[in-house]
């Protein structure tokens, strides 16, 4: 069985953002680019499930610039065999994303695709399940553990107010939440073996995809400013303020 | 122009955040109908009727809706989604398992997270963790939304009265199965709709702390406990208590957070709190710099101290 993962190029999580000051966007020129966290759990995930003997290739992909070479690299040094990149600079949204997977879904025919549940840029939470709707496959969302039994996989899920286990026939759609594993570092032996590994790349057109945005962004804006706080000095102080200024006790 | 907002229930009650996502939908203009599916519902489909502002409930029952599986919830959606503008999903686990599930059926984009409703196509939401606001606008014909309940005020719960119409459930698609659920037990208030939450981090040293600390000034204040992401990871608190970015949203009207140095994503989950106090050993962490009350001290001997003040 092949899994599929795709991974996404995204601004380093520690970065605190700044939006430009015309409105159009956030500055990320110059800023450090990193794997989505979620993605290098999905990549990890499928690395172990390989090391398992459950799974026999697993094939990284990711859409958008040229650059998102760097993290599909990144993902082969953890353990995947090959690479595919969707190169475009159109900004792509999780739609147009999910219609690309599709593409390579029919293509490969994957027995899983394990993403990552969203992306810290967007934050949108979408692409996993869109490509599950596309697929008309089923899915199985925040997974915290993965297990694969002949035709089935049962996947624990993060809900609200704890846990639920899914039982999936395969082939399936998982997405996965932080608990799901601790991704390895990579190490430099494997980052030159990542190197020679196959890495194709394609336009959306040659896989038939439009991916023009749908959603049309008009502004992006600093949050409101929350404004400055007081340090206390002491316990009594502090229930004083709760009580009597701030009456929120 | 009608609005669908898809209920959240557990077949007895409507949970709250389908309260916040009314109020949200009524902002999109015109009527607003409310979908409850489930199983055995009738009591969560009367309560839906109750509520301020709803016109239609349809109420659709079966065996395939019993566990709210995404493939069978989102197929009963699409069988009724020709009459909609707008259908919007509180975004909670469930609303975020679903909606982009329907919205790609439509072949339209589906708008995550908003926090405000500008005009019937333009909707505000946070992106990068909270650290800026997009303004989006929709060209489709049907706008697919999640809405973050902290957003929008909770519509009335009752003084209502829609009519409620039953609707047949879609087949099983037989491709998923629920196996078994484990629900974290609490008395207390839902973390998310709390009006107090009293928060824990990585700084409380051990679950035997972490309960020894937090519990009695939560039970003083009739608060929800919550937790940052280093808590959760290290094992001190079970995983739905995360506040931030890839946990909970929360807004409570009073957020204390106890040895929580204040990361990004930890921001991104509370910094729309009314009043948030800190209280933490290190003047330099972050979390000061969004805190109304910044207490300078060793939690370990303020927060007993503050739960002996009350």
């Amino acid at each position: 069985m092949k899994v599929l993962v795709p991974v996404k190029r995204v601004v380093d999580y520690n970065v605190k953002v700044r939006v430009k000051s015309d409105g159009t966007g956030v500055d990320i020129a110059n800023v450090k680019m990193s794997m989505n966290p979620f993605d290098e759990i999905a990549v990890e995930e499928a690395v172990r499930l390989k090391e398992k003997g459950v799974v026999t290739e697993v094939i990284v992909v990711s859409c958008g610039v040229t650059q998102c070479q760097e993290t599909l690299r990144t993902a082969m040094a953890i353990g995947a065999d090959r690479g595919i990149l969707v190169e475009t600079d159109v900004d792509l949204q999780p739609l147009a994303i999910a219609k690309l997977l599709k593409a390579l879904v029919d293509k490969e025919q994957p027995g899983l695709v394990i993403l990552g549940k969203q992306a810290i840029d967007g934050d949108n939470n979408q692409t996993g399940q869109m490509l599950a709707a596309l697929t008309d496959l089923p899915q199985a969302t925040f997974a915290s553990k993965v297990e694969v039994a002949g035709d089935k996989v049962a996947v624990s899920r993060e809900v609200d107010g704890g846990l639920e286990t899914l039982s999936l026939s395969i082939p399936a759609i998982i997405t996965t939440d932080l608990r799901l594993n601790e991704p390895r570092y990579v190490t430099l032996p494997n980052i030159m073996k990542a190197k020679k590994k196959q890495l194709d790349t394609f336009k959306p057109e040659d896989l038939g995809v439009d991916v023009a945005p749908r959603l049309k962004t008009l502004k992006v804006a600093e949050p409101a400013k929350r404004g400055a706080g007081v340090k206390v000095a002491d316990v009594a102080a502090l229930v004083d303020k709760l009580k009597n200024e701030a009456k929120v006790i | 122009m009608t609005s669908l907002v898809i209920a959240e229930h557990d077949n007895a009650l409507i949970k709250g955040a389908t309260l916040n996502t009314v109020t949200a939908a009524k902002a999109c203009g015109g009527e607003v109908h409310v979908l409850v599916a489930g199983e055995g519902a009738a009591a969560a489909a009367a309560a839906a009727a109750q509520i301020v502002g709803v016109s239609k409930v349809i109420h659709a029952d079966g065996t395939s809706l019993k566990d709210g599986l995404a493939e069978n919830v989102a197929a009963q959606i699409l069988s009724i989604a020709g009459s909609y503008s707008h259908i919007l999903f509180p975004s909670t686990a469930a609303g975020k398992n679903i909606a982009p599930r329907v919205a790609a059926k439509l072949d339209v984009a589906q708008i995550s997270d908003i926090t405000k409703v500008d005009s019937a196509d333009t909707f505000e939401r946070p992106i990068y963790a909270g650290n800026a606001i997009a303004t989006v606008q929709s060209a489709d014909a049907v706008k697919v939304i999640t809405v973050r309940t902290t957003g929008f005020d909770a519509a009335a719960a009752t003084g209502g009265s829609a009519a409620v119409e039953t609707t047949v459930a879609v087949a099983d698609s037989g491709k998923s199965a629920l196996v078994g659920r484990e629900v974290t037990k609490s008395d207390r208030p839902e973390l998310t709709a709390a009006k107090i939450i009293v928060s824990g981090g990585r700084a409380l040293g051990s679950a035997e702390k972490f309960s020894e600390v937090i519990t009695p000034l939560a039970d003083k204040l009739g608060a929800a406990i919550g937790a940052s992401r280093a808590a959760v990871d290290a094992g001190y608190a079970p995983n739905d208590l995360q506040v931030g970015q890839t946990g909970k949203i929360v807004a409570p009207q009073l957020y204390i957070a106890a040895g929580i140095s204040g990361a990004i994503q930890h921001l991104a989950g509370m910094k729309d709190s009314k009043v948030i106090v800190a209280i933490n050993k290190d003047p330099e962490a972050p979390i000061f710099s969004v805190a109304d009350y910044g207490l300078e001290a060793d939690l370990f001997t303020a927060v007993p101290e503050i739960a002996g003040a009350l």
